[in-house]
């Protein structure tokens, strides 16, 4: 089956997943983000890339630091940015999602960056827009949030250099995330040998395997030599529900403590790709402390989106 | 067509540059033969303030019909640009376009006080209202041909003349 988010001559079309992508792509992706990082410290602060071009950043699920990145990486491409808080919008109104689409095509969208809570939705827009129209997906329900994959290999590459002898555990909450399935999918495309998944089997989905990742739910046995850590998120409707015993039971077994990360090779860095809760998924001593890297997470991000809007807006 | 001996045109180009550089000139070349040719330059002419690269492939205008270009590297300016004399530095001059780009993503580090360029060889046609301050030699090369500087093995110049379309 032809690859929805590819033209006919295999460049990118859209961005909905990063599962299926060729390796080329996710390193051209990578190559241009690190030529944007020098943008950023410029005096000023933009190139005239997409000049004149539209974007809207199309949010039916609350963010803060994906839609504020987006938004700051629009402008540095010298776009005009529009955000809609649809959550609060036209689909109160009862306004369907393509009707909403569709009017803003008629506005002279030329890119849509999209999140939404239901799987699919990025897709559903990209298969309706007209041809010269580019569609991000920004995070669509359990499904993917391919843009945190890219900028979560970036940093990866940027302090490890080199994916061909990397262990990487991804802890927590793997059932419920976006974040994880296309972090799993970057990595192993890019050749990463081992790749672990960490957390109660209530929370790690069945045939996780099946993804090409080990599976562990001892964080002393899964930490174990590890160069990279990266922390999910609990979401805390979840530690109510019936998957959980308690908050402080969770922190407990797979909270990182600079005791678990002790475990892990002594120049390994965390990521957490946010927001966090501290004294839940990560203590604060290492949110804070020398192996964190998840501040320069947001800094990469930045330069991430600008390559991913670039190579699409060019395709 | 015979080509002229890249070496020779280097060591004229820099006998002309000599007379216009100073320590605090700041030398910038164009990805790739550019850069390889501002690297030599820098080098023979003895100029103190680091060398420059640029990568103008997000200041290009032909954007919208030939996309992001797939190999972008960083563009470095190691120096304030700020009220400096600049001397931008390019393999080929030919339609005018890239050096248009450069000077803008220039622009974007600071105020200079004075951009000069500098070419290997000057093939005309220009498109734009560009002239170069320093240059090799003028050459009249057909158009629909790509001129351009390459290294060999051992970092010697030479010119290549191919059909590839040429970029703007």
């Amino acid at each position: 089956m032809r690859n929805p988010q590819l033209n006919g001559d295999g460049s990118l079309q859209h961005l909905l997943t990063i599962e299926g992508l060729p390796r080329e792509v996710l390193v051209h992706i990578l190559d241009t983000a690190a030529s944007f990082i020098g943008v950023t410290e410029r005096e000023v602060k933009k190139v005239p890339l997409l000049r004149g071009k539209l974007v809207f950043n199309l949010f039916f699920e609350a963010s803060t630091r994906t839609r504020t990145t987006f938004e700051i990486a629009a402008k540095r491409l010298s776009a005009d940015v529009i955000n809609l808080n649809i959550t609060v919008s036209s689909s109160t109104k009862g306004e369907t999602l393509l009707d909403t689409v569709d009017n803003l095509s008629a506005m002279h969208a030329d890119m849509f960056v999209v999140r939404h809570s239901s799987s699919g939705a990025a897709h559903l827009i990209a298969n309706h827009v007209a041809s010269h129209v580019h569609v991000i997906n920004a995070g669509d329900g359990r499904h993917a949030h391919p843009t945190q994959g890219l900028l979560d290999i970036y940093t990866i590459r940027h302090y490890k250099k080199d994916f061909s002898a990397l262990s990487v555990a991804i802890v927590g909450d793997v059932l419920h995330s976006r974040v994880a399935r296309s972090l799993i999918h970057a990595l192993t495309t890019l050749g990463a040998p081992d790749v672990r998944v960490i957390g109660p089997r209530t929370l790690l989905p069945t045939g996780v395997e099946q993804l090409g990742v080990s599976v562990h739910h001892d964080m002393r046995e899964g930490l174990a030599d590890c160069d990279v850590v990266v922390m999910l998120r609990l979401q805390n409707e979840r530690m109510k529900g019936p998957l959980l015993p308690s908050a402080q039971e969770f922190f407990k077994s797979y909270g990182l403590t600079p005791q678990k990360l002790a475990l892990a090779k002594p120049d390994a860095i965390v990521m957490h790709p946010g927001p966090m809760n501290r004294g839940v998924e990560i203590d604060s001593s290492v949110a804070d402390g020398p192996h964190s890297v998840i501040l320069p997470q947001v800094t990469f991000g930045i330069a991430v989106r600008m390559a991913v809007m670039s190579i699409l807006a060019g395709n | 067509m015979d080509l002229p001996d890249a070496e020779a045109l280097c060591g004229e180009l820099a006998r002309k540059l000599r007379a216009g550089v100073t320590e605090s000139t700041g030398l910038v070349g164009i990805r790739t033969g550019g850069a390889w040719l501002a690297e030599r330059l820098h080098r023979e002419l003895k100029v103190s303030t680091p060398m420059g690269t640029l990568d103008i492939s997000f200041y290009r205008d032909d954007f919208d019909v030939a996309g992001l270009h797939h190999q972008v590297k960083p563009s470095q300016i190691p120096f304030d640009v700020n009220g400096r004399h600049v001397v931008v530095i390019d393999d080929v001059l030919y339609t005018g376009r890239t050096v248009r780009a450069a000077m803008n993503e220039l622009f974007d580090y600071g105020r200079p006080g004075k951009i000069e360029l500098a070419a290997l060889v000057d093939r005309g046609e220009r498109q734009l209202p560009i002239a170069a301050q320093y240059v090799g030699a003028t050459l009249s090369v057909p158009s629909g041909k790509l001129l351009r500087l390459a290294r060999d093995e051992r970092g010697k110049f030479f010119l290549r003349l191919s059909d590839a379309q040429p970029a703007a």
